[in-house]
């Protein structure tokens, strides 16, 4: 009779305990749900404000008109033709060299020091103020090669960039590929480069594409290496166009033509006195943070697309 | 011992292995495998049973800084597979594997077979199709999966995907087959089909299989090898080995004293 009035008494205890842990596990529960919402909530004010402010300029003129000293008649035009090439530049260049740089390192590199150093740098590249980039941009790409301050030279500078980004994203992709299926590869006597090929490449690639298309979304909001090194302000003319009537079809002149970015139109606008310009800001800004928005969007859908087939 | 008038397909000799840490996993292995037999690999989790197994086609190549120290000889063209002059993917064809946890690619069935020969450059479909069918019929698979050839491998179940990977394995025309505890993810409907294949697989092919199941050496295999701490303690008739051991360690392991 003691005993089992003991277990009752013991198992009173027990229940109280587990009620203090549940307790607990809501009180985090909570916290972290806050946090959450502090930086959510936080963002989609900024968010919402900007589109209330840019809402009058929500319209098609906005696109296709070029800036001008009188704000309702400025538009985006030559800020988004920029963007829109100096971007492709960007991925032209940095997803082959990135992509292959990941590859090399995790497939193909002896693990040794000199490796682990490159893998140190690479990380702590991805850290390095973007001003340091523009800097860097202007002495090797400016002056030393002589692109001058171009499209090319944005392109690159921002490929500089988010190099380190398409770099740790391939290789995280990779490692994700269980040891197993590589075995089973080498196991029918692939050689390395049909394993790299056939499997580490075709099963990392949503991964990878994340990282682009993040990496990406961050090039194009940046501004102050693009200012460093040297994009105007006020343009009022379009880069020559690449693709031509005439054969040979391309046009290659647009490289070394003058530009400007949209987060750069937009804190021209924005440093103006004039308020009227502001709304131009705010509409940039929205445009900005869609197209990002998109962007990571998207990234999200194909990595699911892809992964849906992937399982381990 | 041995039957003297069964061939020998591939023998080692004298064999060390040493890990990257410098870690001496095999010791000194002296031991044949019948041509057409199933030789059995048992002894307690860590003995070497594993690290003796990817000798045989070179897994251990894919890790920097291993070692190996005597000879892996295949018969009848006295090749030493663990000669340096020797290339791994060439080893490999000949000596396919199957691993413990089944480990299909994340793509169809079809291709699951078929890569073994996409490999070697096959690519005239007719070809393929016919040499995928066989190796599923081999696997005993074909029946269940003959009309999703295109479905994604990972919709199979546990023991249907361990098939698969025997029938990729088996595409090739592999002279040797290598089993690591192929069974140790598997229910006991799915390990009796494996058992029975590999039975059946012997008229095609040598086997060496690792097993941590007793009964299943005990089942399936035709000689056994008793491994201790990297050394091979006994190496005889499957039936010799568990009705009358010649040495204690390996009663004492079989009896299940210790182990
Ligand atoms: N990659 C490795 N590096 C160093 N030592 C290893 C490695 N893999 C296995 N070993 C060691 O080698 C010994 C044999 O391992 P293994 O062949 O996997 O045993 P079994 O398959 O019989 O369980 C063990 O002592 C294990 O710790
Ligand atoms: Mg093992």
């Amino acid at each position: 009779m003691e005993h089992r009035a003991s277990v009752i008494e013991n198992l009173g205890e027990v229940r109280a305990m587990i009620k203090r842990h549940k307790r607990n596990d809501l009180l985090f529960a909570g916290l972290g749900l806050l946090c959450l919402m502090l930086g959510l909530v936080t963002l989609m004010l900024l968010f919402w404000q900007l589109i209330a402010d840019g809402y009058p300029k929500f319209t098609l003129d906005f696109l296709t008109e070029f800036p001008s000293r009188h704000a309702s008649r400025a538009g985006l035009l030559s800020a988004w033709t920029g963007s829109l090439l100096v971007m492709t530049v960007t991925f032209v260049t940095a997803v082959p060299i990135g992509v292959a740089a990941g590859l090399y390192l995790e497939e193909y590199a002896p693990k040794n020091w000199f490796t682990d150093l490159i893998e140190i740098n690479v990380s702590n590249l991805a850290g390095v103020p973007s001003i340091i980039y523009g800097l860097l941009a202007l002495g090797l790409f400016v002056y030393m090669l002589g692109f001058g301050q171009s499209i090319l030279t944005a392109g690159l500078t921002l490929a500089l960039l988010i190099l380190p980004i398409v770099i740790v994203s391939t290789r995280e992709a990779i490692r994700a590929i269980p040891v197993s299926i590589r075995e089973a590869a080498y196991g029918v006597g692939a050689t390395k480069w049909q394993v790299v090929y056939d499997h580490v490449f075709k099963y990392s690639y949503g991964g990878i594409l994340t990282g682009v298309i993040i990496g990406m979304s961050r090039a194009l909001g940046e501004t102050a290496p693009i200012i460093t090194i040297g994009a105007l302000t006020f343009i009022a003319f379009l880069p020559p166009a690449p693709i031509t009537a005439e054969p040979p079809f391309l046009n290659f002149e647009w490289l070394s033509s003058g530009f400007t970015v949209m987060p750069i139109q937009m804190f021209n606008w924005l440093s103006r006195p004039d308020h009227a310009f502001h709304i131009n800001a705010a509409a940039t800004g929205a445009l900005i943070i869609v197209v990002t928005l998109l962007m990571n969007g998207a990234a999200i859908w194909m990595r699911y697309k892809i992964r849906k087939n992937i399982k381990w | 011992m041995a039957n003297v008038t069964t061939p020998i397909k591939a023998e080692a000799r004298d064999l060390n292995f040493f890990y990257s840490n410098g870690a001496r996993a095999l010791k000194g292995i002296s031991m044949p495998l019948y041509e057409n037999k199933i030789t059995a690999l048992i002894g307690p989790s860590g003995c070497g049973k594993s690290t003796f197994l990817r000798c045989f086609n070179r897994m251990h190549d894919l890790y920097p800084g291993n070692k190996y120290q005597g000879q892996i000889v295949m018969h009848p063209d006295n090749t030493n597979v663990l000669d340096a002059g020797v290339d791994p993917i060439e080893v490999r064809m000949r000596i396919s594997m199957v691993f413990q946890k089944p480990n299909p690619f994340p793509k169809s069935i079809y291709e699951n077979v078929a890569y073994g020969l996409r490999v070697r450059g096959e690519n005239n479909k007719r070809i393929m199709d016919d040499k995928v069918e066989e190796a599923l019929k081999g696997a005993a698979l074909w029946n269940e999966v003959k009309d999703r050839l295109h479905d994604l491998a990972f919709n199979l179940s546990g023991g249907q995907q361990q098939r698969l990977c025997i029938a990729r394995a088996l595409a090739t025309d592999p002279e040797i087959m290598l089993f690591d505890e192929p069974t140790s993810a598997l229910d006991p409907i799915a390990t009796a089909n494996i058992e029975e294949l590999m039975v059946e697989l012997r008229s095609k092919l040598t086997i060496l299989v690792v097993t941590h199941n007793m009964q299943q050496a005990a089942r399936v295999s035709d000689y056994t090898a008793y491994m201790y701490l990297g050394e091979l303690i006994e190496y005889n008739d499957t039936d010799k080995i568990f009705t009358t051991p010649s040495r204690k360690e390996t009663e004492d392991y079989i009896t299940g004293k210790f182990g």
